[in-house]
């Protein structure tokens, strides 16, 4: 991902701008002291410590924010929250950092943005999560045979254990799409 | 004592043997679960991620349905991520007037209304401090005797919000587990992050984060957990077989209920060396 098309897309997202002003707002008395970085059950598998992406994003470097997955491995343990010797919210800007990554309908992103989607859209439809359809509308969507195959073994032991329901797809409206709507609506 | 029940999606799914326990358990120990009527998905991790305003209309519209029921009884949730969800919704709608008038308009084209005074409890808060305890020590005759368990708290029904437990250090279970007759390991990894949803998309996070955790329980007999997103993960990245049951299967055994009527054939790892050594 080259510089300019993090900063041209997010140039086009007065929104999403604005966003991460207030996620720069909310870490703006860090001291970078690492505690989070220490504490970060996954910072192991991050090419980022927490403490270097609050960093970037004091410094507005958003290529470095945008082309790292830390914020994509935030479990949300909550562990940096409890433990910043600053109080700041850490697992709220990192859910943040996400919002404003997905908006940007980024490239690298694209798995994740197209499992939450059809995570939704199951909401949307049914009030409940019907797992077994969900999953299936998500390998629709991902159109990479690995990605399914990939959770054979899983789908296996979930059949065998009769904890795979699959109902037959209803159509129509959904069943909160009414409240979706007006939620969109509300939010303009 | 009597309850609101709001199960959520996954103990419809892949956690069904946590909700047929935790309905099992309440009426064994003679507590009434009432389930919230037409209740629907609190957002889950998806939301969060996508929409913060949807992120607090779900979970709302649950809050809503169960203040219509004019019970003024508490929620009970036995998932933490569902937990954390409705609790997070009901304390920025208690404490944000604009925003809870934002979500109100919303909630009208259901014809509800949130006001945001209801209290929302995990199911660990709730069987720890409303007399459970005592009334496990009574019932179980110390049937579990001999075995060892390895408490599991993980992290959404200890953090942010601190209410029953210490966030880092959280001994909770201990005082339940001990009335069963059964002892608790000394360990450090109850509230460790099991990886969450991020097992899911790095199964290498999981791997290794749920090793290091079933790698301390190894003297244990069994783990046990009030999640379903940890147990999934738990008994899903297993390097060798260690038996991890809910707390209500666990408890339920110890009360000499069927392991049938607990749902313990639903489980993904065995456990049948747990429901082996019930004394009878």
């Amino acid at each position: 991902m080259h510089l300019t098309d993090i900063r041209e897309k997010l140039a086009a997202r007065p929104d999403l701008t604005r966003q991460l002003a207030q996620v720069k707002e909310q870490v703006a008395t860090c001291i970078q002291c690492g505690t989070c970085s220490g504490s970060c059950p996954n910072a192991g598998f991050m090419d980022m410590t927490p403490r270097r992406m609050w960093r970037a994003v004091l410094t507005d470097r958003v290529d470095m924010v945008f082309s790292s997955q830390t914020f994509m491995l935030c479990a949300s343990c909550y562990v940096c929250t409890l433990r910043c010797p600053r109080g700041l919210p850490l697992t709220g800007a990192m859910a943040e950092l996400k919002q404003v990554a997905f908006g940007l309908n980024l490239d690298r992103f694209k798995r994740s943005t197209l499992f939450y989607k059809a995570f939704m859209d199951n909401i949307r439809q049914y009030g409940r999560v019907r797992e077994t359809e969900m999953m299936a509308r998500y390998f629709l969507a991902v159109k990479d045979p690995r990605v399914p195959m990939s959770y054979t073994g899983m789908g296996i032991k979930l059949m065998a254990k009769h904890k795979l329901h699959p109902h037959l797809p209803t159509w129509g409206p959904g069943r909160l799409a009414p409240l979706f709507d007006r939620a969109k609506q509300q939010e303009r | 004592m009597d309850y609101l029940y709001y199960p959520g999606c996954s103990l419809e799914g892949t956690a069904k043997e946590y909700d047929i326990s935790c309905r099992a358990l309440f009426e064994a120990l003679e507590d009434r679960l009432t389930e919230i009527p037409d209740w629907t998905c609190c957002g889950a991790t998806a939301a969060q991620c996508v929409d913060p305003f949807l992120s607090v209309v779900l979970p709302a519209r649950n809050l809503a349905l169960a203040e219509k029921t004019d019970t003024g009884l508490d929620v009970l949730v036995p998932c933490s991520a569902c937990y954390l969800n409705l609790k997070k919704a009901r304390q920025d709608l208690w404490e944000n007037n604009a925003l809870r008038a934002q979500v109100n308009q919303v909630l009208e084209e259901d014809g509800l209304a949130v006001n945001a005074s209801v209290r929302v409890r995990h199911l660990l808060d709730v069987l720890t401090r409303d007399g459970a305890v005592d009334r496990v020590a009574q019932l179980s005759e110390n049937r579990m005797k001999g075995l060892v368990i390895a408490p599991y708290y993980g992290c959404q029904c200890l953090r942010p919000y601190v209410e029953f437990d210490d966030p880092e250090q959280p001994r909770s279970m201990d005082a339940l587990i001990r009335a069963t007759g059964a002892d608790v390991l000394a360990w450090d990894m109850g509230a460790v992050c099991c990886g969450a949803s991020t097992a899911t998309t790095k199964p290498q996070v999981g791997k290794e984060l749920v090793g290091r955790i079933l790698d301390q329980a190894k003297t244990a007999h069994a783990v046990v957990t009030v999640c379903p997103m940890c147990q999934m993960n738990l008994e899903r990245f297993q390097s060798r077989s260690v038996p991890v049951v809910y707390l209500p299967q666990f408890l339920g055994l110890s009360l000499g209920m069927p392991a049938e009527s607990l749902g313990c054939g639903m489980n993904l790892s065995d456990i049948r060396p747990v429901l082996s050594r019930v004394a009878p």
